[in-house]
C-alpha cells in the first residue's frame, strides 16, 4: 500500500527516527503519504521525545519532507530551530518559514399525439423502474454501510446524526403535538354524536385507542414529517449539489452515502417512534377533552381504560411502523436530493417529488403493514 | 514541438472518447502532462475543458480510451485504491466548493482530519501555516465561507487543495470572477507556490493575461482533441481559425505584444 502511494519507494531497515549517543538520525519519507498511516505519527513523536536540549539532529537522510512532517519536526524541537542540526538547505527554508509564523493562540475553531402519449407512458415507467432501482441500491448501500458503522462505532459520524435527531425530531414536535391534538378532537367529537345514537357512549375510548395508536398516530407523524425533514433533506443534498459540495466530497473520497444518507436515515429511524408516541398521547388527551364535554366521559375513567382498549400489540404495530416509516422518508428524500441538477429549477422539483413521493410511499408501506398484520391485535 | 521528453507522464489521456447523449465531445483526444509543469487548456466554450478535467480527476467516467494519473488508469482502480490515489492531488474548482457549513479554518482541516490519524493539535499548526502561507490571517480562519469575498474564498479553495501537499493541483477557472488586480495577485500566489512546493498543474483557463504568467505549456482544445500542445510560441505557429481568435484577437495582441513574433504582429493579416 506505501509503495502505493508514495512516489518514492521508502528507505528499507532504517528507522525513520534512530538516536545513538547524543544525535538523532531522521531519514525516510516525511510526507503525509507515510505519515496517514496508522499510528506513524504517535510512534515517531514517541520516539523523539528522548531528544534532549543538546542533542545533535541529523537531517540530511530525509527522502521526502511535506508541511505535515515539517510540523510534526516543529512541535517535537517546542518550535524552534534545534542549535546542532545537519539538514539540507531546501528542508532549511521550510523551516525557517515555520519560524517566521507568528504563534497566534489558534481558535478552535412532434409526433402524433396517440404515439406521443404512448412513448410518454412508456417514458414515465421506466423512469418510475429507475427510481425503484436506485433506492433498492441506496439501500443495500446503507446496509453495507451500517456494517462499517457497526465495526467502527467511533469513526461513526455521530455529530451528524445527534443534529438530524434534533432537527428532525425535537423540532417537530410542536407541529404533531398541535395537528395530533385537533385531529384527536375532531374524530372524538365525530364519533361522539354515532355512538350516542346507538347508546355506545362507553366504546369512545376502544374506538379511539385503536384506531389513534395504531392507525393515525404513526401515519399523521409520518406525513407531518415527510412534508418537514424529507423535503429539508432533499433540498439540503440540492443545494450540495448546486454548491459543488458533493463534488468536493468526494474529490476528498469522502462516502456521500456515509455521510450524508446514514446519519439521517439512523436519525429518522430513531426519531420516527418517539414523534409516533407524542403524536398518540397528544391525539388522545385531544380525544378526551372532547368526550368529556359531548359524552360526559370523564377524563379519570377515560384514563383508566385505556390500558384495556389498547393491546399490547396494537401499540408496538404503531412503534414498528415509525420506524419503517423514517426508514421510508429518508431514504426517499436522500434519493430525490441527489438527484437535483445543479440549478435552482431542478432543486425546487426534486423537493416536490420528494415529498410527494415519499408521503405515497409512506402510505403504500402503511398498507402492508395493515395486509400482513390484519389479524394481530385487533 | 516541446523538449525530449524522458519523464514518465503525471497525467497521461490516450485515445479519449466523451460524449453526452449524441453529442460527442472529445473523439481521440491525446494529452500529456509532465511533472513540474503548469499546463494550460484554452478552448472555445463547449470545447469540453472541463468535461476534461471532471474525468482526469474521476468526477466521470469517459465513454472511451484511457486516463492514467501517476501510471494509474482511475477508472479501473477500485474505488479504497482510487480514495488513496487521489489524496495526492488537490483540486481547485471554479467556485471554490467550500464547504459552507464548515468554517475556513475547518475546511483546510478536512482533508487531515479525513485521514483520522493526524493528531488535533498538529493539524492546527499545518492549517495555520496555510492559511499563512496563501496570505490569510487566523482571524480569517473563523469566518464561514458566506462571508467571504471571491478573492479569499479562492485562496482559502486553495488553501485547502494544498492541505495534503499534493504532487498534482487542478485549477479550473483560477481568475474567473476576480477582478483584474485580485486576479494578478492570485496568479503570483499559484506562481510562488509553485516554485515552493514544485506541484505538478493542470488549469483550465480563458483569461489570457493568467495563461501567459503561468502556463509552461498550453494545449489547445478544438475540433474534439487537442490540435496544439507546446509552450506558447509554438502554439501560435500553428494555423487555426480558433488560435488565430482567440490569441490573435484584441486582447491578445495587446497580452501577447511582448512575446509575438514580428511578421505575425504587423505582417499579412
Amino acid at each position: 500500500m506505501d509503495a502505493f502511494l508514495s512516489s518514492s519507494p521508502p528507505v528499507a531497515g532504517s528507522d525513520p527516527v534512530r538516536f545513538s549517543g547524543e544525535s538523532c538520525r531522521i531519514s525516510g519519507d516525511w510526507s503525509v503519504q507515510t505519515l496517514a498511516s496508522q499510528g506513524v505519527i504517535a510512534e515517531r513523536e514517541q520516539a523523539m521525545a528522548r531528544a534532549q536540549p543538546h542533542t545533535r539532529w541529523d537531517l540530511s537522510h530525509i527522502s521526502r519532507l511535506d508541511t505535515l512532517g515539517a510540523h510534526l519536526l516543529w512541535q517535537a524541537w517546542q518550535r524552534r530551530l534545534p542549535d546542532h542540526i545537519r539538514i539540507k538547505d531546501e528542508h532549511r527554508l521550510v523551516f525557517e518559514k515555520l519560524a517566521e509564523q507568528s504563534d497566534e493562540p489558534p481558535e478552535p475553531a412532434a409526433e402524433n399525439r396517440l404515439t406521443a402519449a404512448v412513448i410518454g407512458l412508456g417514458e414515465r415507467v421506466l423512469r418510475g423502474a429507475r427510481h425503484g432501482g436506485a433506492l433498492v441500491v441506496m439501500l443495500g448501500q446503507l446496509v453495507i454501510d451500517l456494517g462499517g458503522f457497526i465495526r467502527h462505532p467511533l469513526r461513526g459520524p455521530w455529530r451528524e446524526i445527534s443534529a438530524q435527531i434534533y432537527r428532525t425530531g425535537a423540532q417537530a414536535l410542536g407541529i404533531t403535538a398541535l395537528v395530533g391534538f385537533l385531529i384527536g378532537i375532531v374524530l372524538s367529537y365525530l364519533s361522539a354524536s354515532q355512538l350516542q345514537t346507538f347508546g355506545a357512549d362507553r366504546f369512545i375510548v376502544r374506538l379511539l385507542g385503536v384506531s389513534i395508536t395504531r392507525e393515525l398516530g404513526p401515519l399523521l407523524a409520518a406525513i407531518l414529517v415527510a412534508g418537514r425533514s424529507g423535503s429539508a433533506i432533499t433540498a439540503q443534498l440540492g443545494v450540495m449539489r448546486v454548491t459543488q459540495e458533493l463534488d468536493a466530497m468526494r474529490v476528498m473520497g469522502m462516502s456521500l452515502s456515509q455521510r450524508l444518507i446514514l446519519p439521517r436515515v439512523l436519525a429518522l429511524a430513531l426519531v420516527m417512534p418517539l414523534l409516533v408516541l407524542w403524536t398518540d398521547v397528544m391525539a388522545l388527551a385531544g380525544g378526551m377533552l372532547a368526550a368529556q364535554v359531548q359524552l360526559d366521559v370523564s377524563a379519570l375513567w377515560f384514563i383508566q381504560s385505556l390500558p384495556d382498549a389498547i393491546s399490547i400489540g396494537n401499540y408496538f404495530i404503531g412503534l414498528a411502523k415509525g420506524v419503517a416509516f423514517g426508514i421510508t422518508i429518508a431514504l426517499v428524500a436522500c434519493h430525490f436530493g441527489l438527484l437535483i441538477e445543479p440549478n435552482t429549477d431542478s432543486l425546487g422539483r426534486g423537493t416536490t417529488s420528494s415529498v410527494v413521493t415519499a408521503i405515497t410511499a409512506v402510505i403504500l408501506v402503511n398498507a402492508l403493514f395493515a395486509i400482513s398484520l390484519s389479524g394481530v391485535g385487533l | 514541438m516541446t523538449d525530449a521528453v524522458t519523464l514518465a507522464p503525471i497525467v497521461a489521456v490516450k485515445d479519449l472518447r466523451t460524449a453526452f447523449g449524441d453529442n460527442v465531445v472529445h473523439d481521440n483526444l491525446n494529452l500529456s502532462v509532465q511533472p513540474g509543469e503548469i499546463l494550460s487548456l484554452v478552448g472555445g466554450s463547449g470545447s469540453g475543458k472541463t468535461a476534461l478535467l471532471r474525468q482526469i480527476i474521476g468526477l466521470s467516467e469517459p465513454a472511451a480510451g484511457s486516463i492514467e494519473v501517476f501510471g494509474r488508469n482511475l477508472h479501473r482502480l477500485s474505488p479504497i485504491r482510487r480514495r488513496l490515489l487521489s489524496r495526492r492531488w488537490g483540486v481547485l474548482f471554479q467556485a471554490g466548493a467550500l464547504f459552507s457549513a464548515l468554517t475556513v479554518f475547518d475546511n483546510i482541516a478536512l482533508p487531515m482530519r479525513e485521514l483520522r490519524t493526524v493528531p488535533e493539535r498538529l493539524v492546527r499548526d499545518v492549517v495555520l501555516s496555510r492559511l499563512a502561507m496563501v496570505g490569510l490571517t487566523a482571524q480569517d480562519g473563523r469566518k464561514r465561507p458566506s462571508d467571504l469575498s471571491g478573492g479569499m474564498v479562492k485562496r482559502v479553495a486553495l488553501a485547502r487543495a494544498l492541505a495534503l501537499d499534493p504532487e498534482l493541483l487542478f485549477l479550473d477557472e483560477p481568475t474567473a470572477g476576480l477582478d483584474p488586480e485580485r486576479s494578478d495577485e492570485f496568479v503570483a500566489l499559484v506562481r510562488d507556490l509553485h516554485d515552493q512546493l514544485k506541484f505538478t498543474v493542470v488549469m483550465v483557463t480563458h483569461d489570457l493575461d493568467t495563461l501567459l504568467a503561468l502556463s509552461s505549456k498550453v494545449a489547445v482544445l478544438a475540433q474534439k482533441r487537442v490540435i496544439a500542445s507546446g509552450s506558447v510560441q509554438d502554439v501560435l505557429r500553428v494555423d487555426h481559425p480558433f488560435i488565430k481568435t482567440f490569441f490573435l484577437g484584441e486582447r491578445g495582441r495587446r497580452a501577447l505584444a511582448p512575446l509575438m513574433p514580428e511578421e505575425l504582429l504587423h505582417g499579412k493579416s
